[in-house]
C-alpha cells in the first residue's frame, strides 16, 4: 500500500508498486491532466512537481513517490477560475493543440514560485525540458512573462 | 509503453547494510536511484520480469560532507543538489557546468552522480569533470568498503568495474590548488536537453614563468569511456603554452581517443571539433 | 466586430486546465488495448506466421487479413495500400496482425511472441534507382531551347532534402467499438470523412453504420491526415471480433518507425539567364521517394511541381517530376506538402547564381519576383492579392539585411572572430486550397444551424488541431451574422452530425471552408431578417428568434456547397491554367552565427513578413507562423530521419531531435494582408506557409557566414565541418 499526496488530497494506491507515477494518476486516481509523449523523459508532457520540483512523472515509478507530495495541472485552476499563469497562456497564446501544455504550465509555475528570472533566457533555460511542436515557443514565453508580472501586483 | 509492473519485484532497502544484504541475497537485481536511465529501459518493455534494487531511502547516501581534503558526495546526490553546493560551485566549477547540461530540469531533479556512473555511458557528461578533478568512487560490499580512482570505474561501455554485490556510496572530489585556467564544454546534438557528441574538461596549472605544471585534459563521447589525454599531458609538462607545443599536444590527442560514427555524429566532425576545443583551450580561449 | 481581433482560444480554458479529454484520456468502459505486429524485412513473402505456444493466447483475440469483411486496402487515393500485409510485405513495420487484450502490457507482450518467417525479396532503398513512378508529371511553358539559347550564363545545381518527422507531442491513437449497429470511431485525427471513406470499404457499412468522432488532437501536421484510416481499421477490426471496444495507442518509437513522413526530393535546377539577372529558361527535375505504397504521394509531387519554379516570372520553364516506390515505410503529408522540398532548391539556387553573375541574390529576386500581373510556369495569371514584393521589402527592411550583410562580410574577414556570421532570406508563395478541380471535386460544405432553444452552431468537418480552426470559425460566423463570436459554438467533427467539408490540409481551412461558413452565416442572418425582423441584439432575443425560425423544428441548418470561381480555369491533363485560387506568400530572414571550434549553429533572430489575405485573429496567426516556421528550422538544422536497411534507426526523440525553448530564436512577425476577393474578410491560406520559408534561408545564412554553399539538408555541424575542410 502506498500512500500520497496528490494536489493536496491524501491517496492510497495499492497495485504494483513499480507502477509508474503517470499511469497511477491517469488511471487509478483518473487524474488524466498529465500527457505522455514519449516515455523516455524528452518531452516533458508528463511533468509533475514532486515536492514542488518538477520531474517526469513517466520515469517515476510509484514506489519512490511513496509519502511525497504530488502537484498536477489541475492543481493550478479551473475553466471557471483559470490561475495568472494559465490566463497568461490564454491571453499570449502559450497554448495550441494544448498536449505539452499541462507539463509546461507545471514547470513554468514552478519556476516562477522557486522566484526564477523573468528574462526570456531564463524563462527558457527553465522550459528547455518541454517540447512543444507547435508554438515555437516565443508566446509560451510571452505567457509566462506576462503571467509574472501580473503576480507581483 | 511496454513495462509491465506487475511482473516486477521491487526490493526497497531501508539503510545501506540492508541495501548490501538484499543485493547480496538477489544478485540479479537492478540498482536503480532515480531511475532516469533505468526507466527509459522499462518503458520499452527491456525489464519486465527482473528484480530491481530501489536505492532511494538510503538515507546514509544524500549526505554531501565538506571535509578538510575535498568534498564527499553521497551517490544519491542529484545533478540539482550539486548545482546549489555553494562550495561544489566555488570549488568544483566544472561538475556544477556539467550537472547543468545533463538533460534538463525534470531529468537534473532525479538523475543522481551514482546512477550516473554507473550507468557508465559513453556519453555521461559529468564524466570528464569526475576525470580532471580526480574524483575516487566510494564503493560498498558487505565484505568491506573500497575507493576506485575514477580513471578506473569504467569498463567499457555502459559496464563498470564493479564486482558483483558492490554499490557506489559517494564519490570524493579532492580539492585541489586553484588552476590558472580550467574549462567545461559540451557540444550536444542541440542547445539543450541533449546527448554529447564530444564533451570536455580541461585544467592547466602554470608556473609564474608561463610552463605548465600540470595539465589535466578529459575527453567524454569519445571513446568507449572517458579519456584523459595522458599522452598530450606528459607532453605539455614542463613546456610553454607556445603554438608549437599546443599543435604537438593536439597531434597526440588520438593516442588517447577513439571515436566513432554513431547515430549523433561522425568520427571526422568529433576529432575535428575536440582537437578545437583542445587548442583554444590550450591558447586561453573558447572558455564557455 | 470581433474578425481582426485576438478573440480568446475558445478551446484555451479546457486545454489549460487539463480538463481536454484526449484520446487516452477518455474513459471507456470494458475497453481492451491493441497491439500491433510488423513486418521486419523490408521486403518479402510471408512464409508463415505462428504462435508461441506458451502463451495464453485464448486471453487474445487475434486478427489477420482473413478478418477484414470487405476490402482489405486503405482507401485514399490508389487501392494499393493493404490495410495489414496478406503474403507480402513491401516496407518494414508493415502491420501484418493484430492483437486485443484487456491489459496493454500483455497485448504488448503477445505481439513479441508472434513468429513470422519471410522469403526475402530484393529490396529498393534509393529513389534514384527505383524503376517504379507511383506519378509524374510536366509543366511546360514557353520555348525551352530558346530560352537557353538566349541566356548569358546557365547555371546548375543540385539540391536535396531529407524526410521529415512531425512529431507532434501526442501519439496516434484511436478507439473503435460498436454502439446499436454503429461502428463508431473516435481519436486523434484531421480528416474525419478520409476515415469514414476507409471504413466503408473494409467493413462494406454505408455511412449510416459508422460513424467517425474527432476527440481532443494533441497535433497534426498532416500525420494525421491519412494515417488515422490505417490505425482505425485496426482497432475496428479488433473490436469488431471482440465485441467490446478496443484501442491502439502507439508509443513514440512505434509511431515514428511505422507512421508516415515527409517525401524526401532530389531537385535539380538549369537555369538560363541575362547578364543583368533576368529569368530566360528554368528547366527543373524533380525526384521524390514515396514510400512502399502511393498513399498522398500524387498531391504531393503536384504540389511541389506547381512551386518548384518558385515567385519568380520565366517565359520558358520545364518542371519534370517524378515519386517513386522505394521500400521503406510510406511517406505522407507534413505541412507544406511537396512544396518546402522544391522550394528549397528555387531558392538556394538564387545564391549560386549569384556566385556566377556577380549580383547578389536580393536583388536577382527583385528583378524577377511576382508582381500583380505575372504569370506562372502553368499559364496563371496573377490577378489580385500578390504580397511577393511587400513582403521582400517590409522583411528586408525590418531585418536591416542589406546593412547586415555588409557588416557580416567584414565580421568574417576578421580571423580573431570567434564565430562566423551568416544573414540569409528565402521567398515563397504557398497556394491556397486543393488545386483548382480538387476542390470541386472535394465539393465540401459547411453550415450553420440554429436550435430551437437558441444555440447558434456551425458545422463542418474541420478539426481543431492546435491552428485555432474553431475559434477562427466563431468570428468568421458572428461577424456574418452581426452577432458577438462568444455567440456560436462549433459542432465537434463527427461524420454524423457535420457535413463533409473536405480534410483539414492544404491551408484550405480559413479560407474555402471558412468561406462556406461565412455564406452559411449570411444564409441565416437573411432569414433572421426576413422571419424575425432583425438579427437578434441579446442572449433573450435570440432565444425569442429561435423560436420563430424553427417553429418546432429542434433546429435550422443552413448548408452551403463549394462553388469554384467562375475566374478559375485549370486543365488536369495539360496541368495548365489556374493551379490555385490564390497564393500567399512569405519571405524570411534568418540572422545565424556559427562557433568557428565546433561549427555548431545558433539562429540569433528571424524576422517574416507573411501575406495572408487578411488576419482574421493576429494573435492565432502569429502562433502558426512562428510554430510553423520553427518546423522549418529544426528541418533545417536539427532533423534527419537516419535510415538503415530500410528502418528509421532514430526513431525516438532522443535521437530525433527537434527545437527546444532553447534552439528557437526570437520572431519578428509582420502580418501583410492583401485581400483575396474570394476570400472570407479577405483571407487567404496560412498553415503551411511558414514552413516554406527557413530551409533555404538557413542554407544561404550558412553560406554567407562559412563561404561554403551546402545543398542539402539539416545543416548540421559535421556538414559545415566538412564543408570547410
Amino acid at each position: 500500500m502506498i500512500k500520497l499526496t496528490v494536489n493536496g488530497k491524501k491517496k492510497t494506491f495499492t497495485g504494483a508498486p513499480f507502477k509508474r507515477l503517470i499511469d497511477v494518476l491517469r488511471e487509478d486516481f483518473a487524474i488524466t491532466g498529465t500527457k505522455e509523449g514519449c516515455g523516455e523523459g524528452e518531452c516533458g508532457a508528463c511533468t509533475v512537481l514532486l515536492d514542488g520540483k518538477p520531474v517526469n512523472s513517466c520515469l517515476v515509478p510509484v514506489c519512490q513517490a511513496e509519502g511525497r507530495k504530488i502537484e498536477t495541472v489541475e492543481s493550478l485552476g479551473t475553466p471557471e477560475k483559470l490561475s495568472k499563469l494559465q490566463s497568461g497562456f490564454l491571453a499570449c497564446g502559450g497554448a495550441q493543440c494544448g498536449i505539452c501544455t499541462p507539463g509546461m504550465l507545471i514547470t513554468a509555475h514552478a519556476h516562477l514560485k522557486s522566484g526564477g528570472g523573468r528574462d526570456s533566457k531564463s524563462v527558457r533555460t527553465a522550459l528547455s525540458g518541454n517540447l512543444c511542436r507547435c508554438t515555437g515557443y516565443q508566446d509560451i514565453v510571452k505567457s509566462v512573462i506576462s503571467a509574472a508580472r501580473s503576480r507581483k501586483k | 509503453m511496454r513495462g509491465d509492473a506487475k511482473s516486477m519485484t521491487v526490493l526497497s532497502p531501508r539503510s545501506d547494510a540492508e541495501a548490501l544484504k538484499t543485493y547480496a541475497k538477489f544478485p540479479g537485481a537492478i540498482p536503480f536511484a532515480g531511475g532516469t536511465d533505468l526507466m527509459v529501459a522499462w518503458n520499452l518493455g527491456l525489464l519486465n520480469g527482473r528484480a530491481v534494487l530501489d536505492l532511494s531511502r538510503v538515507a546514509a547516501w544524500r549526505k554531501i560532507q565538506v571535509v578538510s581534503d575535498g568534498v564527499d558526495l553521497g551517490s544519491l546526490t542529484t545533478h540539482v543538489q550539486i548545482q546549489a553546493h555553494p562550495i561544489l560551485r566555488k570549488k568544483f566549477p566544472l561538475l556544477v557546468a556539467a550537472c547543468a547540461t545533463v538533460g534538463a530540469a525534470q531529468i537534473q531533479n532525479r538523475g543522481t552522480i551514482g546512477g550516473n556512473i554507473a550507468n557508465a555511458s559513453p556519453a555521461g557528461d559529468t564524466f570528464p569533470a569526475l576525470a580532471v578533478y580526480e574524483a575516487t568512487v566510494r564503493i560498498a560490499a558487505p565484505a568491506g568498503r573500497r575507493a576506485v580512482p575514477i580513471a578506473d570505474i569504467f569498463a567499457g561501455v555502459k559496464r563498470t568495474t564493479l564486482k558483483p554485490g558492490e554499490l557506489i556510496e559517494a564519490v570524493f572530489l579532492p580539492f585541489v590548488k586553484t588552476p590558472a585556467r580550467g574549462v567545461f564544454r559540451k557540444v550536444g546534438t542541440r542547445a539543450a536537453q541533449s546527448i554529447s557528441k564530444t564533451v570536455f574538461a580541461g585544467l592547466i596549472w602554470t608556473a609564474k614563468s608561463g610552463m605548465v605544471e600540470e595539465a589535466r585534459l578529459a575527453f567524454g563521447s569519445m571513446a568507449p569511456t572517458v579519456r584523459r589525454l595522458h599522452a598530450a599531458e606528459a607532453f605539455l609538462r614542463g613546456r610553454r603554452l607556445n603554438d608549437v607545443a599546443i599543435a604537438a599536444a593536439a597531434e597526440l590527442m588520438s593516442n588517447d581517443v577513439s571515436p566513432i560514427d554513431d547515430i549523433r555524429s561522425t568520427r571526422e566532425y568529433r576529432l575535428a571539433a575536440s582537437r578545437n576545443l583542445l587548442v583554444a583551450f590550450l591558447r586561453g580561449k573558447g572558455d564557455k | 466586430m470581433s474578425v481582426g481581433k485576438n478573440e480568446p482560444r475558445r478551446d484555451g480554458p479546457a486545454k489549460l486546465t487539463g480538463r481536454a479529454l484526449y484520446l487516452d484520456d477518455m474513459s471507456i468502459p470494458g475497453c481492451w488495448h491493441g497491439a500491433t505486429v510488423r513486418s521486419t524485412v523490408p521486403h518479402g513473402r510471408i512464409k508463415s506466421v505462428s504462435y508461441d505456444p506458451d502463451f495464453a493466447w485464448n486471453e487474445c483475440v487475434i486478427v489477420t487479413a482473413k478478418d477484414i469483411p470487405g476490402k482489405n486496402i486503405v482507401t485514399l487515393i490508389e487501392p494499393d495500400q493493404p490495410l495489414l500485409a496478406d503474403g507480402l510485405v513491401r516496407h518494414r513495420e508493415e502491420a501484418i496482425v493484430l492483437i486485443a487484450h484487456p491489459d496493454r502490457a500483455t497485448a504488448y507482450e503477445a505481439a513479441k511472441r508472434v513468429k513470422i518467417e519471410y522469403e526475402p525479396l530484393p529490396p529498393v532503398f534509393d529513389m534514384e534507382k527505383s524503376d517504379k513512378a507511383f506519378k509524374s508529371y510536366l509543366i511546360e511553358r514557353g520555348d525551352l531551347d530558346a530560352g537557353f539559347a538566349a541566356a548569358d550564363f546557365v547555371v546548375e545545381g543540385e539540391y536535396r532534402t531529407p524526410s521529415q518527422e512531425q512529431a507532434y507531442i501526442e501519439n496516434n491513437a484511436i478507439a473503435a467499438y460498436e454502439e446499436n449497429g454503429v461502428l463508431i470511431v473516435t481519436g486523434s485525427l484531421q480528416c474525419p470523412y478520409y476515415v469514414l471513406k476507409a471504413m466503408k470499404q473494409i467493413f462494406n457499412r454505408d455511412e449510416s453504420r459508422v460513424r467517425i468522432i474527432q476527440a481532443v488532437t494533441g497535433g497534426g501536421f498532416g500525420g494525421k491526415e491519412e494515417y488515422p484510416s490505417m490505425i482505425a481499421g485496426h482497432a475496428a477490426l479488433l473490436a469488431l471480433k471482440a465485441g467490446r471496444p478496443v484501442k491502439i495507442v502507439y508509443d513514440r518509437h512505434e509511431d515514428m518507425a511505422a507512421t508516415t513522413k515527409r517525401h524526401p526530393a532530389v531537385v535539380r535546377h538549369r537555369t538560363g539567364l541575362t547578364k543583368d539577372g533576368k529569368l530566360l529558361a528554368q528547366d527543373i527535375e524533380v525526384v521524390m521517394d514515396g514510400g512502399a505504397y502511393a498513399t498522398l504521394s500524387a498531391v504531393v509531387l503536384s504540389r511541389g511541381t506547381l512551386h518548384a519554379a518558385g515567385v519568380y516570372e520565366c517565359p520558358n520553364t520545364r518542371v519534370r517530376s517524378k515519386v517513386v516506390m522505394t521500400n521503406t515505410p510510406p511517406n505522407g503529408a507534413f505541412r507544406g506538402f511537396g512544396a518546402p522540398q522544391t522550394l528549397f532548391a528555387v531558392e538556394l539556387h538564387w545564391e549560386k547564381i549569384a556566385d556566377a553573375l556577380g549580383i547578389d541574390s536580393l536583388t536577382l529576386r527583385r528583378k524577377n519576383i511576382f508582381k500583380l500581373g505575372s504569370t506562372t510556369a502553368t499559364g496563371q495569371n496573377l490577378i489580385e492579392s500578390v504580397g511577393a514584393e511587400e513582403c521582400l521589402e517590409k522583411t528586408v527592411k525590418r531585418s536591416k539585411y542589406e546593412a547586415k550583410r555588409k557588416q557580416y562580410d567584414r565580421w568574417n574577414a576578421n580571423p580573431r572572430n570567434s564565430t562566423w556570421k551568416g544573414i540569409g532570406l528565402s521567398v515563397c508563395h504557398h497556394g491556397a486550397g486543393f488545386t483548382g478541380s480538387g476542390e470541386v471535386y472535394l465539393a465540401s460544405r459547411a453550415g450553420v444551424a440554429l436550435t430551437k432553444t437558441g444555440e447558434l452552431i456551425v458545422l463542418a468537418a474541420s478539426t481543431e488541431i492546435g491552428q485555432g480552426t474553431n475559434t477562427m470559425f466563431t468570428q468568421i460566423a458572428g461577424d456574418a451574422l452581426g452577432v458577438p463570436a462568444s455567440w456560436l459554438s462549433v459542432e465537434t467533427p463527427d461524420t454524423h452530425k457535420v457535413p463533409d467539408s473536405g480534410p483539414t490540409v492544404a491551408s484550405r481551412t480559413c479560407m474555402i471552408v471558412g468561406g462556406l461558413v461565412n455564406r452559411a452565416a449570411h444564409d441565416l442572418k437573411r432569414a433572421f431578417e426576413n422571419e424575425y425582423g432583425r438579427v437578434p441584439l441579446t442572449p433573450s432575443d435570440l432565444k425569442k428568434a429561435a423560436a420563430v425560425l424553427c417553429q418546432g423544428t429542434p433546429a435550422r441548418r443552413f448548408e452551403v456547397q463549394f462553388e469554384k470561381p467562375a475566374e478559375v480555369v485549370w486543365d488536369d491533363a495539360t496541368y495548365r491554367g489556374d493551379a490555385y485560387g490564390v497564393y500567399s506568400y512569405a519571405t524570411i530572414v534568418v540572422d545565424l552565427e556559427i562557433d568557428k571550434l565546433t561549427c555548431e549553429v545558433r539562429v540569433n533572430n528571424v524576422t517574416t513578413a507573411q501575406d495572408i489575405g487578411k488576419a482574421l485573429n493576429p494573435l492565432l496567426a502569429e502562433g502558426q507562423i512562428i510554430g510553423g516556421s520553427t518546423q522549418g528550422l529544426g528541418w533545417a538544422l536539427l532533423e534527419e530521419p537516419l535510415y538503415k536497411d530500410g528502418a528509421m534507426i532514430n526513431a525516438q526523440l532522443t535521437n530525433y531531435v527537434i527545437p527546444t525553448a532553447l534552439d528557437t530564436p526570437p520572431f519578428e512577425v509582420i502580418l501583410v494582408e492583401k485581400p483575396y476577393s474570394r476570400g472570407p474578410f479577405g483571407a487567404k491560406g496560412l498553415g503551411e506557409l511558414p514552413m516554406d520559408i527557413p530551409g533555404p534561408a538557413v542554407a544561404a545564412a550558412v553560406k554567407h557566414a562559412t563561404g561554403r554553399l551546402i545543398p542539402t539538408l539539416p545543416q548540421t555541424p559535421e556538414r559545415i565541418a566538412r564543408a570547410r575542410t
